[in-house]
């Protein structure tokens, strides 16, 4: 077996300081492998003590399309790219043109492409006066056998990095275990082969300017995408059912439940459609089991006649929503927040219920955790409004802590003789039987009802009912999680969801210009909570609003349920590019001025 | 009569009716329906509390509250995948369907099929009158091609759906046809449908006396299905295609393996999850 013997070169020899941040791209043909190159190089450099952020972005062909591996490393834990990437390594220009927008370049960039092909660079990485630094990546790969040009692009980007020899080796036989020892040493051959090659086509000095400092102490880390962690957060509040149909950006969270509530003495099925998913999970919590299905805006449309049901038979579940561009198909591998509008209004009726956002990778796990809290506690349907940002994105997080909530669904465990099930409640939730349980018998229905459950056209059980169900989710404590809450000042701005990271980043490029800022981003969407953010507004003269969609679907929302004080600045563009953080600052710096 | 048998006198139809009076119109079939499934459930003794009926939307759809068991009356056409989800949340419980043909085969078609493959041990019931009752008359999948109405002036022109032999091709294990005016048929099939593993699909033909009034007619034509129950689907499909459609009773058992809904019997903690992100 060949194994990489690559000595890291010495990093001192220029006295450049070396980085603690770099950003870089692999870009090529879908199929060519830059997504598992990518997830290698984050494994080995989170290994090795960096944190750090990978996202995809590809085009909407399965294979053949394009296809960038979108990575960050840092001495510190990362939520979002810079808005310019240091390296890009084509491992082809196929398409590459495609990510002119997305992938911003500058004369301190360096660029390697293959130097034995036709230079089809497009103009955006030409123009951009990006340092070159080709190299045969092609035939460097056909030389050895079996070997793919992107794990020449690992080693070389390795290299160039400085990650530990070790690190990567442990990385690419983690990554390859299914493929074989054959596959394994190819591959690191070609690793040695890209690390070997570098010298050749970049100095010391110019490749001293990419190289990362040494990670400080390390730490316990985990190495998540948001979708997971959305997945372990419902294992977590306690979910033992889910249903699942297909849907990209949401798949990973059903693949990650279906092996994982297998794991814990759960179950998932996979459904004909959403239709069916909403209603599988509908009659499992309805069964007494703590219920979950994930999908995406199109799934969510389908599902919305059946989120009312829930709603009005009092059944909690729990509906992840990893958002893409839309409407219709949209743009289903790119990431939007567009889907608050029929989060928040969706429902025909009047059918009060909850919907939560994460704000961050690792709060996936977190928001999630909690919707099956507020759900199960007040038995009703809850949205989980997360992105493909978030969800696709892999991230090295510090372990998420574990929060406990005392969730409890309340059962009618011994029904006395006339038992109701929609008994109107001062705080409007009632106890309810779960089947098995005798003398609890009742029929839930999406008919209006008496208490007792039987359908009802009568004025008085309608108006009863209706404030049965919005009290309970109106009245309820939601405590701290409402919003998280950083700074203070005159300018306030106010996010939701994936927006958070570049609101916090340029919140805090603000207060290096000596602007106060304060910043609030929402995790709880619906029941609003005007008491709440009317005393976080308090003070405040002029309102930033920053969100990922071009019908501004946040800011109107935020004008239907609250009274923004002072000059409100609206900061609205649709996906899938994300808001940078210097678009919050120049939006900050407006704020201040007049 | 001697004491112990006193002891463990089997249960009535009656104590499985609720006390909700039904919507439906004077003479509808669904009435006997109601009262073959009581009648069934009564046979097999089974426990209200362990019971659901599950059921979409529709004349026949109200059916779960006018039985004393657990019941679930969702939205129209969701019914299957609603019991499904009861079903292997708590595999433990016996699960009924019922519904209508808009219900079942219209909006509800393509959890129809999926059922039928999942073969999850549910049982289904499709009160088939041929029409919309409900929204008082128009013409549904089994509806004939020629029949006026409002909305199809005319006739649909289309030609009917063919639940049973749906059914079959889709993978259902257990097919009968039953004739709401023939009660003790109806009980002694549905009692076997529900102790037959898998998904049973039990089509009673239940005439719609207000917008359907031929359908009186019905009592004259059905008969016996004239052979045994095969267990060869493709066998039982022909002669469901040849028959007159009003041939009654067990037309098909098959041995398929129900739908897994076990669950592992050495659950691992959470943590044991979490190690996979550990770096």
């Amino acid at each position: 077996m060949t194994t990489a013997t690559r000595k890291a070169p010495e990093p001192e020899t220029t006295g450049v300081q070396a980085r603690s941040k770099i950003s870089l791209a692999i870009s090529g043909s879908g199929g060519a492998g830059v997504i598992t190159a990518g997830e290698m190089l984050l494994s080995a450099a989170a290994a090795a003590g960096w944190y750090g952020l990978m996202t995809r972005s590809t085009g909407p062909q399965i294979r053949g399309g394009e296809a960038a591996a979108l990575l960050t490393l840092a001495a510190e834990p990362v939520g979002l790219h810079s808005a310019q990437f240091d390296v890009l390594i084509a491992v082809d220009w196929m398409n590459t043109d495609r990510f002119a927008a997305e992938l911003v370049l500058t004369p301190e960039s360096l660029v390697i492409g293959d130097s034995a092909l036709p230079d089809d660079a497009p103009a955006f990485a030409v123009d951009s006066g990006a340092r070159r630094a080709d190299m045969p990546l092609k035939e460097m790969a056909t030389e050895i056998d079996g070997g793919r040009i992107n794990m020449v692009a690992v080693g070389c980007l390795s290299a160039l990095l400085g990650i530990p020899d070790d690190a990567l080796e442990n990385a690419v036989r983690a990554k390859l275990k299914c493929k074989g020892d054959a596959a394994i040493a190819s591959s690191l051959d070609c690793i040695r082969s890209g690390a070997e090659m570098l010298p050749s086509v970049l100095d010391d000095a110019a490749a001293a300017q990419f190289r990362l400092a040494p990670a400080g102490q390390r730490r316990d880390r985990w190495l998540i995408s948001g979708n997971e962690a959305a997945g372990l957060g419902a294992v977590r509040g306690g979910v033992r059912f889910a249903a699942a149909y297909p849907i990209t950006p949401a798949t990973e969270v059903l693949e990650w439940l279906a092996p994982a509530l297998d794991r814990v003495g759960g179950i998932l099925v996979q459904a004909e459609d959403e239709l069916a998913s909403i209603n599988m999970i509908i009659g499992a919590s309805y069964g007494g089991v703590p219920s979950i299905t994930a999908t995406s805006g199109p799934g969510l449309a389908l599902m919305i006649e059946s989120i009312g049901l829930a709603t009005s038979a009092e059944v909690p579940v729990v509906i992840v929503d990893v958002m893409r561009g839309g409407p219709s198909t949209g743009i289903p591998t790119k990431s939007e927040q567009s889907d608050l509008n029929i989060a928040v209004y969706g429902m025909h009726g009047d059918a009060p219920h909850i919907v939560v956002a994460p704000n961050s990778i690792g709060d996936c796990l977190f928001t999630t955790q909690w919707a099956v809290h507020l759900a199960e506690d007040m038995q009703a349907p809850a949205i989980v409004l997360s992105d493909q940002f978030l969800g696709q994105a892999k991230s090295v997080v510090d372990p998420p802590a574990n929060v406990s909530f005392i969730t409890r669904r309340i059962t009618a465990d011994a029904p006395e003789p006339g038992y109701h099930r929609y008994a109107v409640t001062d705080g409007g939730v009632s106890p309810m039987a779960v089947p098995g349980t005798k003398g609890g018998q009742y029929t839930a229905d999406g008919l209006e009802h008496s208490p007792r459950g039987t359908p009802s056209s009568r004025v008085e059980d309608h108006v009863a009912q209706l404030a049965k169900r919005r009290r309970k989710i109106e009245e309820f404590d939601y405590g701290d999680h409402w919003a998280t809450v950083d700074g203070d000042g005159a300018v306030a701005v106010l996010t939701w969801g994936s927006t958070a990271e570049a609101v916090r980043l340029g919140a805090d490029m603000a207060r290096q210009e000596g602007i106060a800022v304060k910043t609030v981003n929402l995790r709880l969407l619906l029941p609003a909570q005007p008491a709440r953010l009317e005393a976080e507004l308090s003070g405040v003269d002029a309102v930033v609003v920053v969100e990922q969609s071009e019908g501004a679907q946040f800011h109107h929302y935020l004008r239907a349920h609250y009274d923004l004080p002072g000059r409100v600045l609206p900061l609205n563009q649709p996906g899938p590019l994300p808001i940078q953080s210097i678009d919050v600052l120049n939006k900050i710096r407006e704020a201040i001025q007049t | 009569m001697t004491d112990t048998r006193a002891a463990v006198a089997r249960p009535k139809a009656s104590d499985y009716k609720s006390d909700i009076p039904p919507v439906w119109c004077p003479g509808c079939g669904d009435y006997t329906v109601l009262l073959s499934i009581t009648k069934a459930m009564a046979q097999l003794a089974l426990a209200p509390e362990e019971t659901v009926v599950v059921s979409g939307i529709g004349c026949s759809s109200r059916i779960p509250a006018y039985t004393n068991c657990y019941g679930f009356h969702g939205v129209h056409g969701r019914s299957l995948a609603l019991a499904t989800g009861v079903k292997v949340a708590r595999p433990e419980l016996t699960v009924l369907v019922a519904g209508g043909d808009g219900d079942g085969f219209s909006i509800g078609g393509n959890h129809f099929l999926h059922a039928c493959r999942r073969n999850i041990d549910l049982t289904y019931i499709v009160m088939d009158n041929r029409v919309y009752g409900m929204t008082k008359g128009q013409p549904s999948p089994t509806t004939e091609p020629d029949w006026d109405s409002a909305l199809s002036p005319g006739g649909t022109g289309l030609r009917p759906f063919h639940p049973l032999v749906i059914a079959l091709a889709s993978g259902a294990n257990f097919v009968a046809r039953c004739f709401s005016g023939d009660p003790n048929g109806t009980t002694k099939v549905l009692t076997e449908a529900i102790q037959h593993p898998g998904f049973s699909f039990v089509e009673i033909l239940s005439p719609c006396v207000t917008f359907r009034p031929e359908q009186r007619g019905w009592s004259e034509v059905v008969h016996p299905a004239p052979v045994e129950p095969t267990d060869d689907a493709a066998q039982a499909a022909r002669r469901i295609m040849t028959d007159d459609g009003f041939n009654v009773g067990v037309l098909y058992r098959g041995d398929r393996e129900p739908y897994r809904t076990a669950r592992t019997e050495t659950p691992e903690s959470l943590a044991d999850l979490e190690e996979e992100f550990a770096i």
